[in-house]
């Protein structure tokens, strides 16, 4: 039970703290009002694997005064808090919970919203699944005694007992098959469902007609079984659907609901996006999101363009430059002039490019759905030639009606119904151990045919965040220093030191942040200055001003501080990986090309673009499929969001913004890339299966048809031949859980991450 | 077949009794984590449950 609570230390922290918290606002936004003052937020937790992680977690969340009830859902690895929104007058932070998160070493996560809503039609189907199970049961164990030769008077008792339990719960576990069908045909189509409600019915309606006769057959048994084979596959099969993805919305609270503006007589008011005009002034405060496209009119400042274009350092800007909708206004006060509305702004261009890009999603065909258009047919039209032949070689109609029936139930979807739903499940819940959440079935069976697998840069090889890299050699004193004045900053070198640090003591000085230079401390002891080379030390800063800071002390150099964006842990290894699959990679980011050159030849990447739009990735994935290539888009920031959609199959981390995530086929929640050949090679293996799982039961069918055509096929025959082949089908898919991966990594934790570790799941 | 007349029923009502303790247990959510439930039952805490 210990296994976790030992793995919990120092370092962990600061590596939990490095993933970045996602800010209150988002949280607050993210979660949802219970009345009375008190709200629940969801957080999805992906280290949470035994019962002391539960314990840890649970009680680390209750010593927190504003939480009321903490429970973490171990099978989903979420933990949902309910928390009030005041306690003694002060406005409760949900930073805080995911930070004493975060302290206790486990990563959280937000995740798409509406993912977690209460799914009405499962839990239907579980109940008809319930209801249909019950009347199989005990209508088998009632056949079971006619079989063995139960005679005339009892039989016909047990034959009306069946049709009594059975009437109810074909109305009420069949309605999806009638309403699915029903639907089908009054637009002039057939689907899987109606070959299902016609066996269902004429089964039903013939056995009745049997037992009225004083019949030696029924079909009750093979009807509600039937039922719930079909309705088990059917419950699968919606857990695999892909929800409706709202991206796009998620994008339309990205961008901040309003700003203030400055009006031409000096007032000020705070409006909303969309009444922005180009023209009018805007204030723009440190730490706010940038509404609208315009040019700086006074003040300078730090951007975070990291989610708009995937460049990696932060950007100074003066008066006179140009800002993008959507950037995030780290270190000073800015004045803009709005240069176009809300509606022609960035944010809005790339919501009109994701709601153009038809991906692989929408054109797929799913395998079962391409399967039942031959199959549908194929079985009406065998049902209604042995109804003809029969007719034609005895001309008894009750006869020939009920080997027609026996035909229909036999060639029953039954085994085809299960084949690809089981193998989905299976390989979802494969990849859920691993880290990679799959959205939706189809996301499988498309991962599996794709031939190149392009890559973002910043935050997907990338960490996406600076990493201080020269640790060793600075002084405990200087670095304590220096996470000091960091505190007092938003900016991710700041934050980068901050993590750095093993504590951070409050620092008795006054203390100013002057945007784009640094953090500036007049103690005591001295003015100690954090910042750039230039603005510490005085002396002219060196070229690659962005990724180092200097700390002095009246000017006199005390450390220097060198960061570097950390590729993601086995990024090599997982690229080779993706090349020993006969795969080729490519890098489209949207850095300046020499960053993303260095980084594509210290992973030998040679197909590498740089400085690319968000408009540019876009054609680059339309250009693959229109020549019959299919990628996996890889990728997290608000510039892919249109590309993931526009790929064949996408994946995001769930490190990346929120769009990506909603606009993502697949999730992967642990840090290391080898997610992504973990993903590619399972689809695979379930690839194999369910193509297999066809074969089985098209052979299945080979055999039995001819039985059920010459008239051979009781209903005891039909329910061993049913349950055989769905058992045979069930078993082959389960194989996919049961050995091990042939990639390393497994359905394994890699061990690169500080996750706690250990504890067989 | 006199017996039937009782042992019918009886199997019918038991069966019955397991579909509805089925569903209840589905709507109370005691499936919903699975997985964590298998380990709550090894915490040493008091057994109350939270409220």
């Amino acid at each position: 039970m210990s296994c976790c609570a030992t793995a919990v230390g120092a370092t962990l922290v600061a590596e939990a703290a490095g993933q970045g918290l996602p800010p209150s606002e988002e949280l607050w936004l993210a979660s949802r009002a219970l009345g009375n003052g008190l709200r629940q937020t969801d957080l999805s937790v992906p280290g949470v694997h035994c019962g002391a992680c539960i314990t840890t977690l649970e009680t680390a969340l209750r010593a927190r005064p504003e939480v009321e009830l903490a429970r973490v859902n171990l099978s989903s690895r979420r933990v949902s808090i309910i928390w009030q929104e005041e306690v003694a007058g002060k406005r409760s932070d949900p930073r805080e919970l995911v930070r004493a998160i975060g302290e206790r070493g486990y990563e959280a996560h937000l995740f798409t919203p509406g993912e977690e809503e209460g799914d009405v039609l499962l839990t239907q189907l579980i109940r008809a699944v319930a209801v249909s199970g019950f009347a199989a049961a005990n209508i088998m164990l009632l056949s079971v005694s006619v079989w063995s030769g139960a005679n005339a008077a009892t039989r016909d008792l047990f034959h009306w007992i069946s049709a009594m339990i059975a009437g109810p719960a074909l109305i009420y576990a069949g309605r999806f098959f009638y309403q699915s069908a029903w639907n089908a045909l009054r637009h002039g189509r057939t689907n899987m469902d109606v070959p299902i409600a016609l066996a269902v019915t004429l089964s039903y309606g013939m056995s009745l007609y049997e037992t009225i006769g004083h019949g030696e057959h029924a079909w009750f048994d093979a009807s509600v079984t039937l039922l719930f084979f079909l309705l088990i596959g059917r419950t699968l099969d919606h857990m695999m659907r892909g929800r409706a993805r709202s991206a796009i919305s998620g994008l339309a609270r990205l961008s901040p609901r309003g700003a203030t503006i400055l009006n031409s007589d000096g007032s000020r008011e705070y409006r909303a996006t969309s009444e922005i005009e180009a023209g009018e002034r805007l204030m723009i405060a440190a730490g706010e999101r940038i509404p609208v496209d315009g040019r700086v009119v006074s003040g300078t400042s730090d951007l975070d363009r990291a989610v708009v274009n995937g460049e990696s350092a932060p950007v100074s800007v003066g008066a006179g430059d140009t800002v993008e909708a959507g950037t995030l206004n780290l270190t000073g006060p800015l004045v803009l002039e709005a240069t176009a509305s809300a509606r022609n702004s960035f944010l809005a261009e790339i919501m009109a490019l994701m709601e153009a890009a038809e991906g692989g999603r929408a054109r797929y065909r799913r395998i079962a759905d391409r399967a039942a258009r031959y199959y549908s047919p194929v079985v009406h039209l065998l049902a209604l030639l042995t109804f003809i032949g029969w007719m034609i070689i005895e001309g008894d109609v009750r006869h020939a009606m009920l080997i027609a029936v026996a035909v229909l139930i036999i060639t029953c979807p039954c085994a085809l119904g299960l084949a690809v739903p089981v193998v989905q499940v299976v390989a979802a819940g494969r990849l859920f151990q691993g880290g990679v959440m799959v959205k939706d079935g189809s996301a499988i069976e498309r991962i599996a045919e794709i031939d190149a697998v392009l890559l973002d840069k910043t935050g997907t090889l990338t960490v996406g965040r600076p990493q201080l890299v020269n640790a060793a050699e600075i002084a405990p004193d200087a670095l304590a220093m220096a996470a000091a004045l960091a505190v007092h900053s938003r900016h991710p070198i700041a934050t980068a030191i901050q993590d750095a640090a093993a504590r951070v003591s409050p620092l008795e000085a006054e203390i100013r942040e002057i945007p784009g230079a640094g953090i500036e401390a007049k103690t005591s002891g001295g003015v100690y200055r954090l910042g750039s080379r230039n603005f510490a030390t005085g002396e002219p800063g060196s070229g690659s001003g962005q990724s180092e800071a200097v700390l002095s002390l009246d000017r006199r150099e005390l450390a220097c501080f060198r960061f570097e964006d950390r590729l993601r842990p086995a990024t090599a290894r997982a690229i080779d990986q993706i090349g020993e699959m006969g795969l080729t990679v490519g890098i489209l980011s949207g850095d300046r090309k020499s960053v993303v050159q260095a980084l594509a030849k210290q992973l030998e990447i040679t197909n590498w673009k740089g400085e690319l739009s968000p408009r540019d990735k876009v054609q680059i994935c339309a250009d693959a499929s229109d020549s019959g290539r299919r990628a996996l888009m890889v990728g997290d920031g608000i510039n892919d969001a249109p590309a993931l959609r526009a790929a064949h199959v996408s994946m995001a981390p769930a490190t990346a913004a929120d769009v990506g995530r909603q606009a993502a086929d697949f999730v992967f929640m642990h840090q290391p890339l080898i997610a992504v050949p973990f993903a590619i090679e399972t689809s695979r293996r379930a690839g194999r299966l369910i193509r297999q799982n066809f074969a089985l039961a098209i052979a299945y069918n080979l055999i039995a048809v001819p039985i059920a055509i010459l008239g051979y096929a009781t209903p005891l025959v039909a329910a061993i031949a049913m349950s055989t082949s769905s058992l045979i089908v069930v078993a082959n898919a389960l194989r996919l859980a049961g050995t091990d991966s042939a990639n390393a990594f497994g359905g394994r934790e890699p061990s690169p991450v500080p996750q706690p570790s250990g504890g067989e799941r | 077949m006199n017996t039937l007349v009782y042992l019918i029923p009886i199997a019918l009502v038991l069966g019955g009794l397991g579909l509805v303790a089925f569903l209840w247990a589905l709507k109370s959510g005691q499936y919903e984590d699975l997985e964590g439930a298998s380990w709550r039952v090894l915490d040493e805490d008091d057994g109350r449950p939270q409220t």
